[in-house]
């Protein structure tokens, strides 16, 4: 593998809360333009293992790069034990930049109209003009039908045009990667697959994505790679098609159960 | 006696109960937001002594803390500040006082915040001091403007108390002009006269709260 289009690496990654391992030496790579699924029962840790990612959570060993610049890295301190350091804090936020994150309940700004929501941003950290932000933006709305919306506030939107105006904040910075946080497990079947249209075409544009998701279908269809965690560990990783084929007996049994 | 020159002589009192109202606004409602953030600090021994600060001012009478702060100069550091230290001494025991109500009114604003609130500026990288007057204080005043409508207009009142150490506000002439006719006249319409003043506070809370309802 080339190692200069591996956007985000993870080695080795380890976290606990309370003394429960939540993650036990997980290690993932991800190439420019791949969209990697993750699946899995609750509770395997998808959720922390994406949180960790995205520097919202740190963890206890292990080491997390993104395009080649490490955000932190496991080190002896005085007693020999192993820690986790992580860089200064201007560093992490230029490493920052390089992803985005679409959460399950979609933290929009309920006091920032649409637009506000997707332009303050650029604006405020990136320091791009507001008129540059502006136009970014009304393309972003265009591209994910919701032109209309640039006025609204995210009150006045169902959960599946909130979410996507959530995936236009996250695209207006426009990161190498962005993460996925079960995007759609707040949403009923219809407003699902308005989301799921969206990511889809993110997907066909080589968009490179990391995403949480219980939708197997969506999964098989979109996904480069797709990975089967559970109790904190990678159990099996594939493509759609291995993973759809697997022998393993979990994965299976859960796919089996996911698709009833 | 003449309603015209009652109403002359407290319209004049009045004018200092309004000052003290609008220097205490003025004054608590930041210091408030310095108190909450005291109040929740990480560092403990900020927060133990914000959490004192504020069981003190809220757990004694502002009558007492009133004259406290009046007579504390002389007794404690025997100073002599005089006659012209009774305003200061007024404006500054309210100030002390409604701050750590504020305060108060505050952390509970800035508690019921949802924490995806900050992730999601957190990713979008927003800097705290950005997040914080960006995000989450305009959202934070929209909730606590209630709890503000209550305190503002209990200060209305509670201004009346400055007669302690006779600053000639409203109530303190009201009193003196009563005693001197022994009619309960001029009380009464310094009673209307806090009447009307709050329905004035109360409207224009109502307006702000309406500024705020733009969004859910």
């Amino acid at each position: 593998m080339d190692r200069q289009d591996i956007l985000l690496e993870m080695n080795h990654v380890k976290k606990s809360f309370d003394g429960t391992d939540v993650l036990e030496d997980i290690s993932l790579q991800v190439r420019e333009g791949e969209v990697v699924a993750i699946i899995g029962p609750s509770g395997s840790g998808k959720s922390t293992l994406l949180r960790c990612a995205t520097l919202l959570e740190t963890m206890d060993g292990g080491e997390l790069k993104y395009l080649g610049r490490t955000a932190c890295s496991e080190q002896q301190d005085k007693t020999g034990k192993s820690v986790c350091v992580y860089a200064p804090k201007k560093e992490l936020k230029e490493i920052r930049k390089s992803f985005g994150l679409v959460f399950q309940n979609f933290n929009l700004f309920p006091h920032y109209s649409v637009m506000k929501n997707i332009t303050d941003a650029p604006v405020t950290v990136d320091k791009i003009s507001r008129e540059e932000a502006t136009e970014r933006a009304q393309k972003l709305l265009k591209q994910l039908g919701l032109e209309d919306k640039a006025d609204n506030y995210p009150y006045q939107l169902s959960g599946g045009q909130q979410q996507r105006v959530s995936i236009a904040r996250a695209l207006a910075l426009q990161p190498a990667i962005l993460f996925f946080d079960e995007p759609t497990s707040a949403l009923d079947p219809e407003l699902t697959a308005e989301v799921l249209k969206v990511i889809r075409e993110l997907a066909s544009q080589h968009m490179t994505m990391i995403i949480v998701t219980h939708e197997m279908q969506f999964a098989r269809e979109v996904a480069d790679r797709i990975i089967f965690m559970e109790q904190g560990v990678i159990v099996q990783e594939g493509t759609p098609d291995e993973i759809f084929a697997t022998e393993n007996a979990r994965v299976r049994e859960f796919i089996g159960k996911m698709n009833a | 006696m003449n309603i015209l020159s009652l109403i002359t002589q407290l319209a004049e009192g009045f004018v200092l109960t309004v000052e003290i109202f609008a220097l205490t606004l003025l004054f608590s409602l930041p210091l408030g937001l310095i108190v909450a953030f005291g109040r929740m600090s990480r560092n403990k021994i900020l927060r133990t002594i914000a959490k004192t600060y504020i069981s003190i001012m809220r757990g004694t009478p502002l009558m007492l803390q009133i004259i406290i702060v009046y007579f504390a100069p002389y007794y404690v550091f025997e100073l002599q500040l005089g006659r012209g230290y009774r305003f200061p001494a007024v404006i500054l025991a309210f100030v002390i006082n409604y701050a750590a109500y504020f305060a108060e009114i505050y952390r509970s604003g800035i508690e019921s915040m949802p924490v995806g609130q900050y992730e999601a500026a957190e990713i979008l990288g927003y800097s705290k001091a950005q997040t914080f007057f960006k995000i989450i204080l305009p959202q934070v005043i929209k909730r606590v403007l209630p709890s503000i409508t209550n305190e503002t207009i209990t200060l209305v009142k509670d201004t009346s108390m400055a007669f302690t150490i006779s600053v000639a506000e409203m109530f303190t002439i009201a009193q003196e002009i009563s005693a001197g006719s022994t009619s309960v006249m001029p009380l009464m319409v310094a009673g209307v006269f806090y009447y009307i003043f709050n329905l004035v506070v109360a409207a224009v809370m109502e307006y702000l709260e309406k500024k705020c309802s733009y969004y859910r």
